[in-house]
């Protein structure tokens, strides 16, 4: 704790940072550079649509010592043309999945691995899917997902401001994009776990982005009444300052997915769990990127086209111009810590975050502001 | 969402920490105590973690009856479903409408999946219909055939040849010759039967061609009609099961060994009272389906066996016709009055079983194609559970692990915070089960698992304010209360959202996803309660002991550690405090 206790606190105070809003193009070429790979992957390599959208039969059967090839022949048999992919599981059994076969095809399937395996049929698993069952869970899930976005939209401008539900709108698209991308690249396959998986993305993705942006409103407020700091560098240290929160809900909400992840791969060897978790899992790790790298520079770059902050900018700009020509002559105003303006980074400021968040450390403050005073 | 509280919770809040605490540990007791009332202390599992079977129906679209899928088709078709799943001596069947046009049938183990299928997909569409044409086994004969027809080949001999044999349409010579050596043993077969019921085993059916009558369309599809594979006649019994009663129709025998032109339908399914299953020794057609028609049913069915009568073979037989298949077709020598019919046909014990079972309690007004069919032996559905319980536990321990080595002394709060929200959200779980029918399957686990990390996040969140109070020089009791009205904020837009996206999810999807929604949504309530009711008061309390209130090293919030930067005055009074307990 002590060290990463000591960092959150250099970071909250601002004595550490990192520069995420200064350097937000890096990060957006990064992300467009993500992004554009996965749209590529999608168009090339498509999506790897499971049993559940193509319709098919997948049979899970017990322990058995049959092997894998002699049940795909006995499968192949009993299924004529249709593509058999036999997979062991982690607890011995087998799983053999048929795709684009109709329900009824795949009775005398089932019936010919029962026999092979000399077990009831009963003691197989089946799952049958019908094509249009997936088309179904699909289609209400992108009508969920638009739902989802618009009532976010709303609700994030009346909560906050339309500049920050428009960055959440997109850092939001941005996970889903390399969410669906990665799936395509790798190959995963996608079931109804994976949308459910994305859906919840959404959620969690907003959630952690909510947080940041929540910080950033009240770091913001009554942000016109000082011309010390432009927006940009007022945002950027709310972002460091709850840097530390929103690694602690990464990880927090990381690692019960990645032990069902774990559990759902290495003991079940496929099925539903790992499906969610791994979306869930791959969305939550873009999530947490995005919320702090994309989200809030996005809301500063936004807020930097507004007239007020414009003006405030320029201010801001003046005044430090002033304070540099006012350090070349000799000033002592070097000593204050007033040399933060030029670096044009608030991390260099101590004294400015600290009176920004009203802390009562008055002798600080007081430092500080006769040097802006002085011009 | 947080404002209307801020102004009535934050000034007293510090005074009543024992009340609110006082809250939560009376409705634990309250759902724990209606828990072991309702006599209920596990949640009801679903398919998936107890074993079973589940499909899911999709009304289809039938041509010419565009609304047909409507609300009261479909909780007719529930209640018919219901009655006919339940009719197998199933008795914790579920069966409810999903969205517009999805039934999900839920059949716990032990019950022959293959059965339960049969009884819930079927339509149960029944009727008689005069027969126009038939080839039997083989094609078409080469004799009386005046028509052109030419080609109808059809199936191979049911006996003889099976499915094996005769390809698809085409080959009208090949054909021919079986067709020949079969009619004769057939038609023997068939008129045995018949004295007043008429019955024909499906043996029997192999018919005599002849194939006068045709409207063109008929003849051709007729021709091209392929009985051998079980694709052809599923395509077939489709088509035939979408026509109108009033028309007429091509289809296949239900074994693939004939296939049929048939008139209009003369009686229907409705018309049958009451059907059953009865072992019929004396011509050794073994299991037949009996049929009681109501009277209008009754004189419909003499009016037509009287017409039929009079009239030659294969013309004076009707098929009974189910779902688009052919199940029986005999011939009539008399009118049969006395309004009761049988259906013979090659039928086990089972089968007409059945089949008696699904005609007593009626046709489905829609036609389903099943979905979605899942099977889970009950041996994978523990496995399935296992699996959960091991990664919700690993996620749980991994979760406070990560607490505890970040927060210490806090992390005692968010491990209790987190244990009443388990309990809160385990016993309303087994509540909902009882009460709204609530199943715990395994993306609902997901949900809970996942939900780990959105309740202790909002610990997280609170802890961090507090932390942040510390750094700028307070000491814990004013921190406690001054980082409240901050975290609480950010704890309800964030949990708002996230509740947001379960509540949609939960409306606009189907199926599984539900479960997962419904989890979510639930733990997120949880949460807040939990957080306002427990975590809050509880840290409240804990600020007054000297541990957490003096910032002992190993209580997480030591203002040294975490870089606070306060006037002198307060440190020198932390300081001693630490190296006494140190």
């Amino acid at each position: 704790m002590s060290r990463l206790g000591t960092l959150g606190a250099r970071l909250y105070r601002g004595d550490v940072g990192y520069d995420f809003v200064g350097k937000r193009k890096i990060w957006y070429a990064v992300s467009i550079l993500i992004t554009i790979t996965a749209i590529v992957g999608l168009a090339v390599r498509g999506l790897n649509m499971g049993i559940e959208f193509s319709g098919g039969a997948v049979f899970t059967t017990p322990n058995t010592s049959v092997s894998t090839s002699e049940i795909r022949h006995t499968a192949e048999q009993a299924a004529d043309d249709h593509t058999v992919v036999v997979q062991e599981l982690g607890r011995g059994g087998l799983r053999i999945q048929i795709s684009e076969m109709g329900t009824k095809e795949a009775l005398p399937v089932q019936e010919a691995l029962a026999k092979k395996l000399d077990v009831s049929s009963n003691k197989i698993d089946t799952q049958l899917v019908g094509p249009s069952w997936g088309e179904q869970i699909a289609s209400k899930a992108w009508q969920g997902l638009a739902i989802f976005m618009v009532l976010v939209v709303i609700y994030l401008a009346i909560a906050f401001e339309w500049r920050m539900a428009v960055a959440a709108l997109i850092a939001l698209i941005h996970d889903i994009t390399i969410t669906v991308g990665i799936y395509a690249l790798v190959g995963f396959e996608v079931t109804p776990g994976t949308v459910i998986g994305l859906l919840t993305i959404l959620g969690y993705s907003l959630y952690d982005t909510v947080v940041v942006f929540d910080g950033l409103k009240e770091a913001s407020k009554d942000l016109t009444k000082q011309n010390r700091f432009t927006y940009s560098e007022v945002a950027n240290r709310s972002l460091n300052s709850t840097l530390v929160r929103s690694i602690n809900t990464t990880v927090v909400a990381l690692l019960p997915v990645g032990a069902l992840l774990f559990i759902g791969g290495g003991l079940l060897g496929a099925g539903m769990l790992n499906d969610i978790s791994l979306s869930l899992f791959v969305g939550l790790a873009a999530g947490a990127y995005s919320s702090i790298f994309i989200a809030t520079p996005l809301v500063a770059d936004l807020k930097e086209r507004d007239p007020r902050m414009k003006a405030l900018a320029k201010r801001v700009r003046a005044k430090r111009a002033a304070a540099a020509k006012a350090e070349a002559t000799g000033d002592r105003s070097a000593e204050e810590g007033d040399d933060g303006p030029d670096l044009e980074d608030a991390a260099a400021a101590p004294a400015g975050l600290v009176g920004q968040r009203r802390q009562p450390a008055s002798r600080n403050r007081g430092r500080g502001r006769p040097s802006g005073k002085r011009r | 969402m947080a404002a209307p509280k801020k102004g009535r919770r934050s000034p007293g809040s510090q005074g009543r920490p024992g009340r609110a605490l006082a809250v939560i540990l009376i409705a634990i007791v309250a759902l724990t105590g209606g828990m072991f009332i309702s006599g209920h202390t596990t949640p009801r599992l679903g398919i998936d973690l107890a074993g079973g079977t589940s499909f899911t129906l999709e009304a289809k679209n039938q041509p010419g009856k565009p609304n047909a899928i409507n609300t009261d088709n479909m909780n007719t078709a529930v209640s018919i479903i219901e009655r006919r799943v339940n009719g197998l001596g199933v008795t914790e069947s579920e069966v409810q409408t999903q969205g517009d046009k999805h039934i999900i049938v839920n059949i716990p183990k032990g019950m022959n999946a293959k059965q339960a299928r049969q009884q819930v997909g079927t339509t149960a569409q029944l009727y008689f219909r005069p027969v126009t044409t038939t080839t039997a086994s083989g094609g078409k004969t080469p004799e009386p055939t005046p028509t052109p027809t030419p080609t109808a080949s059809g199936k191979g001999d049911k006996g003889k040849q099976g499915e094996k044999s005769g390809q698809p349409s085409g080959s009208p010579s090949a054909s021919a010759s079986t067709q020949g050596r079969a009619v004769p043993g057939a038609l023997k077969a068939d008129k045995t039967p018949t004295p007043g019921s008429s019955e024909t085993p499906k043996g029997g059916q192999t018919k005599k061609p002849s194939a006068p009558d045709n409207q063109n369309d008929l003849a051709k599809d007729f021709a091209a009609l392929d009985c051998t594979t079980k694709k052809g006649r599923a395509a077939a019994a489709e088509k035939a099961a979408n026509a109108k009663p009033s028309d007429s129709i091509i289809a296949c025998g239900q074994k693939g060994d004939a296939k049929y032109v048939l008139g209009p339908s003369k009686v229907e399914g409705t018309d049958v009272d009451d059907a059953s299953s009865v072992f019929e020794s004396q011509n050794a057609s073994g299991w037949i389906v009996q049929l009681d028609f109501n009277n209008k049913g009754a004189k419909k069915f003499a009016d037509v066996t009287g017409e039929l009568a009079a009239k030659q073979d294969p013309q004076n037989r009707f098929a009974i016709t189910l779902d688009g298949e052919v199940v029986s077709a005999p011939s009539v020598d008399t009118a049969i009055t006395g309004g009761r019919a049988t259906i013979s046909g090659g039928f086990t014990q089972q089968s007409s079983e059945d089949l008696a079972n699904v005609l007593s309690y009626g046709a489905l007004p829609l036609s389903f194609d099943i979905a979605d069919e899942t099977t889970v032996s009950a041996a994978l559905g523990g496995e399935q559970l296992q699996a959960g319980l091991i990664a919700g536990a690993i996620g749980m321990a991994l979760v406070v692990l990560y607490l505890v080595i970040y927060y210490r002394g806090l992390a005692l709060v968010a491990m209790a915070s987190l244990g009443v929200s388990a309990i809160l959200t385990y016993t309303i779980m087994v509540l909902l089960g009882p009460g709204i029918g609530f199943a715990l399957n395994l993306p609902a686990v997901c949900g809970a698992i996942v939900a780990i990390g959105i309740t202790a996040d909002s610990f997280i969140v609170y802890f961090e304010r507090i932390r942040d109070e510390i750094r700028e020089g307070r000491s814990l009791r004013p921190a406690v209360e001054r980082g409240w009205p901050r975290a609480r904020r950010t704890i309800l837009v964030s949990d708002f959202v996230s509740f947001l996206a379960a509540a949609v999810l939960y409306i606009v999807t189907v199926g599984k996803v539900q479960g997962f929604a419904f989890t979510l949504g639930l733990t997120t309530l949880l949460d807040v309660a939990v957080v306002f009711l427990f975590t809050k008061p509880l840290m409240s309390i804990l600020a007054r002991r000297p541990f957490f209130g003096n910032g002992h090293r190993w209580s997480g919030l030591d203002p040294e550690r975490l870089g606070a930067k306060p006037p002198l005055r307060r440190r020198r009074s932390a300081a001693p405090a630490d190296t006494k307990e140190a």
